[in-house]
């Protein structure tokens, strides 16, 4: 796994994640609701079909195409809420410490001794199924990681010389955090987002197995993954390919995550200048 | 630049009164057990226009904090500090950016005083900006003469500080010190982290720049024979309070304290083949000092007084040298006696 192999691999699967979910309307053979034909219902996948069709006929291929776009808008729009949260939290902890430095540790600690899968079971619960409430769900669950992270990188960075120079120059503590701290500590949030991302995706179909993701007719690949459960001896193929979708995008959001960490180390940068 | 400075308007630009900064140790909300570390412990320090004053003692004497407390970074237990007349030891945040264009500071790392990730033109602007400079030319025009002025070409400006030599950040660092135009700069051991080759540069750069900005500079070091070079005058520092103090000629040639004599009996010197002094023991634990002189359970000249309460004063002789020991003048006596 020499010059990147694991990043040029993972943005590469990532990428065409995304370039699939994009582009799904042309590359689709038929609409993934409007089309059911149970003449053709559960046909093997062959040249006509792809992927095979389900069991209300219609085309897995189109199907797992346009369920892209839901799993990778839960992917990037939570673990972006994630983030968010994390490092806000995580900054202000590390650079202010005293008590809000306990508040934060105490809810972080919270957060990571409840299932975050439970934790955002019972916000559905709350807000009913459907995609605003997935992405606020996962986006408030999963942010504990990012913050331990931006609170040891902010204890560490705030002893910095131009962390005191910059306080000596007169800067606030907001234009310090943000100026000096945060772009510092950018590297590993990256690569816990990227990461984060793959087990947003993994998350949301866990959710929508449970029947509390995107509302049926509407795909995504957990809730293809939770209707194609009773057919999964007669009929594999409407698991295995919403699976498959799922395990290359998390698979290549993590490869992309390791890539990005080897890039992201500043070591590494000033050998490559 | 040696010469002991007897200019006509010699004002003082900063006066610190009986300063004195405790932190509190241990103890937590349940209450109890505080103990106090007098990090300084009513230091009274002046510094007048174009002079540079040298800050000497060995790591943990208080040198630092007295540094912080000077740039508004601590709040002091006691004391004052007057800066160009105006009494600075409030602590609010609008004060800071005032003090900010008065006191400025050369950090000791060169590695670790720049962010990686800003240009050096960043670097200058963004004080700049702060400070409420807007007009685009003005602040290229600024960061340009700044660049000139350090050593620094202002092309260099667009670079990251990983590209430049660790002389090269050290003017780095000058520069963002003087960009605001301050009248003081503490120096942290500027050239403490530095190649030998390059010391002399970074010092001579320091001694130039004070000569044509007007600057006053507060030398904080360990480094001797730095000191010795830079400052008119010397103050000597020993676990929280100033111990000697005076022209740099008087503290180097006629030391009056013990521990000032064995400081400068420790400077490694290749012509004069005297044995090294040395002083047995540690800096005493601050948070439990010795009731007398502090530096008495090392002094080799330590008598009965000086193990007893109350602390020496520091006595103003009338050439300015001032000493705080019971015994200098016997001290003194002696070592007359035994040269002649």
């Amino acid at each position: 796994m020499k010059l990147g192999s694991s990043l040029i691999i993972g943005g590469g699967l990532f990428a065409l994640a995304i370039s699939v979910g994009l582009l799904a309307p042309w590359l689709a053979h038929t609409d993934p609701v409007m089309d059911a034909n149970l003449m053709n219902a559960e046909e093997a996948p062959s040249w006509v079909w792809w992927f095979g069709t389900d069991g209300q006929g219609r085309d897995i291929y189109s199907r797992v195409l346009y369920g892209a776009r839901v799993s990778l808008t839960v992917g990037i729009v939570s673990q972006l809420i994630n983030s968010v949260i994390g490092v806000a939290l995580g900054l202000t902890a590390g650079y202010w410490g005293g008590w809000w430095d306990d508040v934060v540790n105490g809810l972080t600690n919270l957060m990571l001794a409840i299932p975050s899968l439970i934790f955002a079971l019972a916000i559905m619960a709350v807000l009913g199924p459907g995609l605003t409430s997935l992405l606020i769900a996962l986006g408030l669950t999963n942010w504990s990681f990012t913050c331990r992270i931006a609170r040891a990188s902010a204890l560490s960075l705030k002893r910095q010389g131009y962390v005191q120079a910059a306080k000596v120059l007169g800067y606030g503590d907001l234009r310090i955090m943000i100026t000096q701290l945060l772009p510092n500590m950018l590297g590993p949030i990256i690569v816990i987002g990227t990461l984060g991302m793959g087990s947003a995706i993994l998350s949301e179909a866990a959710l929508s197995f449970l029947g509390l993701g995107v509302r049926p007719p509407f795909p995504s690949w957990g809730s293809m993954l939770s209707e194609a459960r009773d057919q999964i001896t007669t009929a594999p193929w409407l698991s295995v390919f919403p699976g498959l979708a799922i395990f290359l995008t998390v698979l290549g959001l993590n490869l992309l995550g390791d890539g990005l960490r080897d890039i992201l180390d500043p070591q590494s940068r000033s050998r490559r200048a | 630049m040696h010469e002991p400075a007897k200019r006509p308007g010699d004002d003082v630009i900063l006066s610190v009164k009986d300063l004195a900064v405790h932190f509190p140790i241990g103890g937590g909300w349940l209450g109890g057990g505080h103990q106090l570390v007098r990090a300084v412990d009513g230091v009274d320090l002046e510094l007048k226009r174009g002079e540079c004053l040298g800050l000497v003692g060995e790591s943990g004497c208080g040198k630092s904090t007295l540094a912080l407390s000077i740039l508004g970074l601590l709040v002091p237990t006691r004391g004052r500090i007057v800066l160009d007349g105006q009494v600075v030891t409030g602590g609010q945040s609008g004060d800071r950016k005032t003090l900010a264009r008065t006191v400025q500071m050369v950090f000791q790392d060169p590695y670790a005083s720049l962010n990686p990730r800003q240009t050096v033109r960043r670097t200058l602007e963004d004080p700049l900006r702060l400070h409420g400079v807007t007009a685009r030319s003005e602040i290229d025009d600024r960061v340009a003469v700044m660049l000139k002025q350090v050593g620094l070409r202002p092309e260099q400006a667009g670079r990251y500080p990983h590209e430049f030599s660790g002389g090269q950040r050290q003017r780095i660092g000058i520069a963002r010190a003087l960009i605001l135009n301050p009248r003081i700069v503490i120096c942290d051991e500027p050239v403490s982290a530095l190649d030998v080759s390059i010391r002399a540069q970074i010092i001579n750069l320091l001694l130039e720049l004070k000569e044509t900005l007007g600057l006053s500079y507060i030398m904080v070091s360990h480094d001797l024979g730095v000191v010795e070079h830079m400052s008119d005058r010397v103050a000597v520092m020993y676990l929280g309070r100033i111990v000697e103090t005076g022209d740099w000629r008087e503290i180097f040639e006629r030391p009056a304290h013990p521990y000032t004599q064995t400081l400068i009996a420790a400077i490694p010197d290749p012509l004069r083949h005297t044995p090294l002094a040395t002083t047995k023991g540690e800096l005493p634990n601050p948070l439990n000092p010795p009731d007398g002189c502090a530096f008495a359970p090392r002094c080799r000249h330590a008598a009965a007084v000086c193990q007893r309460a109350p602390v020496p004063p520091l006595e103003t002789r009338p050439d300015g040298h001032a000493v705080r020991c019971w015994r200098a003048d016997e001290i003194a006596a002696q070592t007359a006696l035994a040269s002649t």
